[in-house]
């Protein structure tokens, strides 16, 4: 009797997945969508099913969570836990704010933040007429789709096979909008190549060491390779490699030096709404993933990885801080400011305080308010660098923002309010996270390190004092001021519940604070 | 040293409970007068002025209450909310009201409420007054928010509160360049002190679990003494951050680019002086480590002599007060680093000073605003005739500063001046050569500004400023006078429970030989300041090549300090990681001559080479993550 090969359909669990597959499947419409209904129609058609599936996600989402949908799914390949629903719903919230930003056309005078027709080359006559006709590129609602689709995937693995593949759903789609910036075409085709290139490096880096973990363990998922490293008959070199490689991959899209070189060219390249996005949520989903891998399968062996991260976090915080007090353009000073970010919340991940009853603040827990208080506080500010503008393009240089305290005390009010929560001023959420994430740290027994992060984080507050004080205290350059565009409902929207949030995150953090660190313990 | 008494404040009944509404009003009536904006331009400043003084109604009236009640039950606490909880982590948002508490209400409203109204007058003729109201407000709350938090976070929150508003009202004449600078070195040379005061709220979060007062002051015993000389020590560089205490210094000087008021209210009354209450209140902490307590009572005695000969040598005559607020304070850093014994007389001395200072700095006001805001005395000379009131309440103070009998700062300061030779014989011998030199420069500053021949020019003409300006001046004045007489004999005993010390009986009229000696320091100071300055003061600033002028005019160097040991290494820094971040790597691929000969048009010219570059800098981080993690097995 000859064997026939027998293939077993896997099971899944549809609930359990379903912001998943809501995103996914959107993602498909929208690209149906390019193909099939008339231009005039597709923007707004576009904006709606993209609206429309991430407000699903998100209810699903947080339908499950409280109905406590946990467990792995998908045949060992993603779960749901604790911390994949709180990074879930944040990924989601910041989605939200994508979306809100991608769909602004008012500030550009009727005209998006993408270009006409990104396919032409700039300065063409291909490209005027696309200009002429008002034509715009809608098939970026679909894209962002697929990249929060891919971000979610990304923190739920439970197995470095998917984790990769999740890694390039939501790289693709970022580094084909980061080339598509309306003005200065060129700058943002070549952060797009730039972003491209070292990402498809990095990720092969990735692809390296999930090979050298497979070769070390016998396995992909993440609870197998812990049992191994507990077992410990394999060699060590295999597991050491694998885990540098496996970081280089993650610390790239955090934006941690020393691979955090594309940040500063990508951001300033990037249509502002893209960077606001990317600022935060891939930031926010390669933290996810980090912290999932490295406590979940790498945890055993952690004295082996503390120092790397610990190494990793001053560098980045250094440089972060440091770099920045010596460049004067407002993105870039933000891309400087996302790198010191990413180096405060390494030193929370460093302590290793594991969720428990006894404990107060854990490193999941405090990392995830972190991000959500950096989060908010991002898309505010780059919503607001959107709408300060000159002669049709965005002003971005700070002798631009200078007098704008006078001129527009409102927005300037409110991008203070950001920069403050930046800065971990009190009584914003950026101080409440800070406090959160060093107490973790220094609970973990890293207290030199929290002094270290304390320093620089006041060396930071300076970067964000060159902003206020341009735009307060420092008079306008002639034929150099920027006007305040009034933009759409959309950016309002994000602007106001950015606002809102910074301040009442910082006033009251004790629900979200409580909640996230009840729900930070990872199931493997 | 002695365990201290630990007092627990019992819960807030009746109209305690109501101490959050101190601060709430003026927060509101800010939140008021910014929002409406121009809408509120007419009656902004009322409103404003309205403010502080129903807060201090409410102190009043608490305070009252307090006085009535037996010792035991004086100080309430009133929590309002929980900031956050988690785990065995509980912080409160909560206000204390105890003795020390409501003296600063008292101050800081008092004071503050005068202060108000004579900015009525002294703003009168600036288009941006109602913004100067708005932040006057926002500093009141914030300040308030401070002296009333019961627990070490919350006490941050409103010393970053404080820290905003002075920036905002230093820079507030943003058109002066100087002005706008200024702001900035204060939110620089701040930030150092709040490094100490992040670092020993986390120190305590770690030791006791809690920020609170009372958990931290029951815990405090506990601390092993390593841990003990640290908290002190950082809480010491946040003390001195805000109380511009050497050799956090320099910014107080320069902040003198706000308006008067501003100078007055903030950098002489209240705000700086909120290193002095940190201490005070955290006097558990101190009480478990002599090292830590005998550094503050060092930075006291340091700065009390620098603020003394920067006010010696100056002729801008806000900065002089500025040098003398400076002086005034070291010695109450140094009173409250005697310990529990001078730990009362740290914020007698303060209230005292409080009342003398804001009244000697409106009076100042007040002659700038005669003079069309010419800030330099040798431009003043005989005033005394064209400004009858100002020159009398001015007097009043300056008796006050110098120390003559029965006035606020002849018990406050001599009683410092005495514990001090107490403790420490050192440490006594500088605190009244402080005296000496207070007496003369302060007697320089008044026969500069009031006495001898007029030096001014002929189309300024020095005139009386309005009723508005001068009523707060007269008031002030009387409590100058009379505030040392008021409080002697009660302040001790009614601190005692907060600063833990055993009253020492200090009668009205009570020479001894410290206080005689004193007094004869004193009278040399005057006779010294005077007969200097007795004849012709010229016009110009002369040229002199006396060191000890110069370097008091210098601001003792400070600055240049700064500059040399923190600003350009910071910058270097800065500069040589940019340029590794973004050179040497391409130095290293290239050759050093492509970066020696123009390496940045090199980069344009090059694009690709940036992907290479960044691809390379990808590669050396994984050598040097891989170098980390294999070093950290051997290990």
């Amino acid at each position: 009797m000859s064997t026939i090969l027998e293939i077993t359909a896997p099971t899944l669990e549809w609930l359990q997945l379903s912001p998943l597959l809501v995103l996914l499947g959107a993602g498909a419409v929208g690209v149906l969508v390019e193909a099939f209904v008339p231009r005039t129609a597709r923007y707004a058609v576009q904006v709606f099913i993209a609206g429309l599936a991430v407000v699903a996600a998100l209810g699903l989402t947080i339908n499950n969570w409280v109905a406590g949908e946990t467990g792995i799914a998908a045949m060992g390949s993603v779960v749901t836990d604790g911390p994949t629903y709180v990074f879930w719903t944040m990924l989601l919230v910041f989605g939200l704010g994508g979306v809100a930003l991608f769909a602004e056309r008012g500030v550009g005078g009727g005209q998006s933040a993408f270009a006409a027709s990104a396919a032409t080359v700039p300065g063409s006559p291909l490209e005027r007429e696309a200009e002429r006709l008002k034509r715009e590129h809608t098939e970026v609602f679909p894209l962002l789709v697929f990249a929060l689709f891919g971000m979610l995937l990304f923190v739920a693995s439970n197995d470095l096979l998917i984790l990769f593949v999740a890694l390039e759903i939501l790289s693709l789609p970022l580094y084909l909008l980061s080339g598509m910036a309306r003005r200065r075409r060129l700058l943002s085709q070549e952060a797009a190549l730039k972003y491209f290139l070292l990402g498809a490096f990095a990720s092969g880096f990735f692809l390296f060491g999930a090979a050298l973990l497979y070769g070390y363990s016998g396995s992909f998922e993440l609870g197998a390779i812990a049992d191994a490293i507990t077992e410990g008959t394999s060699s060590n070199l295999l597991l050491l490699a694998g885990m540098v490689l496996l970081a280089v991959g993650l610390l790239f899209k955090i934006g941690a030096v020393p691979f955090h070189a594309w940040t500063p060219d990508v951001y300033v390249g990037a249509p502002t709404p893209v960077t606001g996005f990317m600022a935060i949520a891939t930031k926010t989903a390669a933290v996810g993933a980090l912290l999932r891998i490295f406590y979940v399968a790498l945890g055993a062996a952690r004295w082996d990885w503390q120092p790397l991260l610990t190494g990793v976090a001053i560098a980045t915080m250094l440089v972060g801080s440091v770099v920045a007090l010596v460049q004067t353009d407002v993105k870039r000073l933000l891309a400087y400011s996302s790198i010191a970010h990413a180096g405060f919340i390494l030193v929370g991940a460093v302590g290793v305080v594991a969720a428990a009853e006894d404990v107060s603040l854990n490193s999941v827990g405090s990392i995830a308010f972190y991000l959500l208080a950096y989060g908010f506080a991002t898309l505010g500010a780059f919503a607001i660098v959107t709408m300060v503008r000159r002669s049709g393009g965005e002003a971005n240089h700070l002798n631009a923002w200078r007098g704008l305290g006078r001129s527009h005390p409102v927005v300037a009010t409110v991008m203070t309010l950001f920069l403050l929560s930046f800065a971990g001023i009190p009584p914003t959420a950026g101080f409440v996270g800070k406090l959160a994430v060093f107490a973790a740290a220094w609970a973990g027994g890293y207290g030199w390190l929290v002094f270290l992060a304390v320093v620089f984080s006041l060396v930071a507050a300076f970067l964000y004092l060159k902003i206020v004080v341009a735009m307060w205290f420092q008079d306008p350059v002639e034929g150099e001021t920027a006007e305040v565009a009034t933009p759409s409902l959309w950016t309002w929207c994000v602007l106001v519940v950015a606002a809102l949030a910074t301040i009442v995150l910082g006033i009251l953090p004790g629900g979200l604070l409580e909640l996230f660190n009840g729900a930070a313990e990872f199931i493997r | 040293m002695q365990l201290l008494e630990i007092v627990n404040a019992v819960p807030a009944s009746g109209l305690f409970s109501l101490a959050w509404l101190l601060i709430a009003i003026p927060l509101a009536s800010a939140a008021l007068l910014l929002v409406l904006g121009r809408y509120s331009d007419k009656w902004g400043h009322i409103l404003a002025t309205a403010a502080p003084l129903a807060s201090f109604t409410i102190g009043l009236v608490l305070f009252g209450q307090m006085l009535s009640a037996d010792e035991g039950s004086r100080a309430a606490s009133v929590p309002l909310f929980e900031w956050l909880s988690t785990g065995n982590w509980t912080i409160e948002v909560g206000l204390l009201v105890d003795q020390l508490s409501i003296l600063f209400v008292l101050l800081i409203t008092g004071v503050g409420s005068l202060i108000h109204i004579y900015s009525i007058g002294y703003m009168a003729h600036d288009d941006r007054r109602r913004r100067f109201f708005a932040y006057l407000n926002l500093f009141i709350a914030a300040m308030l928010l401070l002296v009333l938090a019961d627990n070490y976070l919350v006490l941050f929150v409103g010393w970053e509160g404080v820290g905003l508003a002075s920036y905002l009202l230093i820079s507030f004449w943003q058109h002066r360049p100087s002005a706008a600078a200024a702001g900035q070195k204060a939110f620089v040379v701040n930030r150092v002190g709040d490094l100490g005061m992040a670092m020993a709220i986390f120190t305590m979060l770690a030791w006791f679990g809690s920020s609170s007062f009372s958990d931290v002051n029951a815990g405090a015993a506990e601390l092993t003494p390593f841990w003990a000389t640290l908290l002190g020590l950082l809480l010491l560089l946040g003390a001195c951050g805000k109380s511009a205490q050497v050799p956090l210094q320099s910014w107080l000087l320069d902040a003198m680019e706000g308006p008067t008021p501003v100078s007055a209210l903030i950098h002489a009354a209240t705000m700086v002086t909120a290193g002095v209450y940190l201490v005070v209140r955290s006097n558990a902490i101190y009480a478990q480590s002599e090292i830590a307590l005998t550094a503050v009572a060092i930075v006291g005695t340091v700065t009390l002599l620098a603020g003394a000969w920067i006010g010696s040598s100056k002729d801008d005559i806000k900065k002089v007060l500025a040098g003398s607020t400076m002086s005034q304070i070291g010695y109450m850093m140094l009173a409250a680093g005697l310990g529990p014994v001078g730990a009362a007389f740290a914020i007698f001395h303060l209230i005292t000073h409080g009342f003398f200072k804001a009244n000697m700095f409106l009076g100042a006001g007040s002659v700038m605003h005669g003079m069309d805001d010419d800030v330099d005395m040798r431009h003043y000379g005989g005033l005394s005739k064209a400004m009858r009131v100002t020159f009398i309440t001015f007097a009043a103070g300056y008796l006050a500063i110098i120390g003559f009998p029965f006035t606020a700062g002849f018990y406050s300061k001599d009683h410092i001046i005495e514990a001090a030779f107490d403790q420490n014989t050192v440490l006594g011998v500088l605190a009244l050569i402080g005296a000496g030199v207070t007496a003369y420069y302060m007697t320089r500053l008044m026969v500069m500004t009031f006495f001898g021949k007029k030096r001014w020019a002929d189309d300024v003409h020095p005139h009386e400023s309005p009723l508005v300006m001068t009523v707060p001046l007269i008031i002030l004045a009387i409590a100058s006078l009379g505030a040392g007489l008021a409080m002697n004999g009660w302040i001790q005993g009614w601190l005692a429970p907060p600063t833990g010390h055993e009253v020492h009986d200090t009668p009205l009229v009570h020479f001894t030989t410290i206080g005689l000696l004193t007094l004869a320091v004193v009278i040399v100071g005057v006779l010294v300041g005077w007969f200097l300055h007795r004849g012709e003061i010229p016009r110009n600033e002369p040229t002199t090549k006396n060191p000890l002028v110069l370097a008091g005019r210098a601001d003792l160097y400070g600055d240049a300090l700064n500059e040399h040991a923190i600003i350009r290494p910071t910058r270097g820094l800065s500069k040589g990681v940019a340029a590794i971040d973004r050179g040497v790597v391409d130095g290293l691929t290239m050759g050093s001559a492509s970066l020696a000969g123009g390496l940045s048009a090199w980069l344009r010219t090059a694009q690709n080479g940036y992907v290479r570059t960044y691809g390379l800098t990808l590669v050396i981080g994984i050598v040097a993550l891989a170098a980390i993690v294999f070093f950290g097995q051997l290990v």
